[in-house]
């Protein structure tokens, strides 16, 4: 059986800054991720992140990873990395089993344990929802930026929230034609900035619109939007038909928790955090001793965030097991400062709600 | 409506815009942030101190325009790409303004394009004087053009055709 003392699940924006922050501190980390190359959802945006300096804003997603890794370097005598390998299952004695490319099925017994699984893409119920050409916007997103395959030529976005608008307007930068972007509430859920940006480019928002239907034989030819009223009711006569070969489907984001449920890790359901996500205290611990978590999985939230938590869960984890920095204080202070201003505008008021309750379950 | 289209009103703009004299007097930039978001990198990258947002990061970032030079650093760096500069100070019948244009293929200085306001919609043509892309705007490329005084409220955005 491997020996580890931090291992670290998952490599995105969460995973990287507590194995950032872990190493850091002293403490041996491993990352374990199921791609081939780390940085999660960070390699597919190209746009520019909010924020402020501390969480990389300003700079584009896709050259965060190398910043975090350059990072990591510089502990490389405390940091492992083992890609291509999946997390299996994590049992009630501590043993994390993975299963590393197609062959290597093995065992680490760890001290701690970050999980910064992320999360994972909501979809929609509609008539012939399974034609090809309705894609999530992550597919989208990662065929276009990722491998540079343009996924087809006049697209209709489902989705106004941050994703949705983002990956419209990288559609339209790839050459492809956005038809229209729709979302079922009756306000734009994402950034106003980013739909003025898009609204700009000649590509209508509509708010109050749902799915109808998707039409096609062999993949989609035409899809088919109504008005809903306040309830969310289709009203009859509203329908309007789009010639599109693409649907994309970004209507939000659960938390990927499957492996904090199967630990034992009391789970809550806060509508507010976008699922089922782990109890946990300041310290971003769960209800199980020496497991912590940090990003997505504990609540759908922007990049920068998730970053921030990694940061603390890293440094948190570290301390719990003897690698505790004499600017501990310091550190976490800071690092819950940056969380407490990402989340104390409106944007943040949902997160905040989600995360008293939390706290409130937390003895 | 704002909130269900993404287009800001004609109030909302113009509230957005420093008074015509200032315009008139030299390049100031026009920070169409309208709704408060946790964002400060226009205030990090302000050398001049023209942009507050302050300690709470969801602030609006507040212009203050007697500070402005119109570098345009600001313009590359906005996130939301919101911000634009205006110059009134070239001619009395039209206005400089810079906006950022992450689009290809780029205009070529001199060409004529289309204008578009904040619907897309094609409002003049306009001509291209300038493309300023180093690599310190991170692949945000800013574009100058000379648009009618008439539509300084309105210009937004262009359309390179061909």
């Amino acid at each position: 059986m491997k020996q580890a003392e931090i291992v670290i699940i998952g490599g995105g924006p969460a995973g990287l800054c507590a194995a950032v922050s872990a190493a850091k501190s002293g403490s041996k980390v491993l990352i374990i991720d199921k791609n081939k190359k780390l940085g999660g959802q960070l390699i597919k945006q190209t746009h520019m992140f909010f924020g402020s300096e501390k969480q990389y804003a300003s700079k584009r997603g896709i050259d965060i990873p190398e910043i975090l890794i350059d990072e990591l370097y510089k502990y490389k005598e405390n940091v492992e990395i083992s890609t291509e390998a999946t997390v299996v299952g994590m049992y009630e004695d501590g043993i994390i089993t993975v299963l590393e490319k197609e062959d290597n099925y093995y065992k680490i017994e760890p001290k701690a344990v970050v999980v910064a699984t992320g999360a994972y893409e909501k979809f929609l119920g509609f008539p012939n929802n399974d034609l090809p050409g309705i894609y999530g916007a992550g597919a989208v997103q990662t065929l276009m930026n990722v491998y540079g395959i343009k996924p087809g030529n006049r697209v209709l976005m489902v989705g106004a929230g941050n994703i949705g608008l983002i990956v419209s307007y990288q559609l339209m930068q790839a050459g492809v034609e956005v038809k229209a972007i729709l979302d079922a509430a009756p306000k734009i859920g994402g950034y106003l900035v980013h739909a003025s940006k898009i609204r700009r480019m000649g590509v209508p928002i509509l708010t109050s619109h749902t799915v109808k239907e998707a039409i096609g034989n062999e993949f989609l030819e035409k899809a088919v939007i109504c008005k809903v009223d306040e309830k969310f009711n289709p009203i009859e006569g509203t329908e309007i038909t789009f010639d599109v070969d693409v649907m994309c489907i970004s209507v939000g984001l659960t938390p990927l928790n499957e492996l904090l449920a199967m630990r034992g890790c009391e789970m809550k359901y806060i509508p507010q955090l976008s699922g089922l996500v782990p109890v946990r205290n300041e310290n971003y611990e769960t209800t199980v001793e020496n497991v912590f978590v940090a990003g997505d999985a504990t609540g759908v939230e922007e990049a920068s965030a998730a970053m921030v938590e990694g940061f603390l869960a890293g440094l948190c984890a570290a301390a719990k097991i003897g690698y505790k920095p004499d600017d501990f204080m310091e550190r976490k202070n800071d690092y819950e400062e940056q969380l407490n201003n990402l989340r104390s505008g409106p944007a943040g008021k949902h997160i905040l709600a989600g995360i008293e309750q939390i706290r409130r379950s937390y003895v | 409506m704002f909130e269900k289209t993404g287009i800001p009103s004609t109030e909302m703009i113009i509230k957005k815009f420093p008074p015509i004299d200032r315009i008139n007097k030299g390049a100031v930039a026009v920070i169409e942030c309208y709704k408060e978001i946790p964002c400060n990198p226009c205030e990090t990258a302000c050398k001049f101190d023209a942009i507050k947002v302050g300690e709470d990061i969801n602030n609006i970032p507040e212009a203050r325009f007697e500070n402005c030079t119109g570098c345009a650093i600001c313009l590359s760096k906005c996130p939301g790409l919101a911000i634009m500069i205006v110059d009134g100070s070239k001619s009395e019948s039209t206005v400089e303004v810079k906006i950022p244009y992450e689009f290809l293929p780029l205009p070529k200085e001199g060409q004529i394009v289309k204008g578009l306001n904040r619907e897309g919609n094609y409002i003049t043509d306009v001509k291209v004087l300038k493309i300023l892309n180093p690599k310190s705007f991170d692949r945000t490329p800013v574009i100058t053009i000379e648009v009618d005084r008439k539509f300084l409220y309105e210009i937004r955005n262009i359309r390179v055709e061909g």
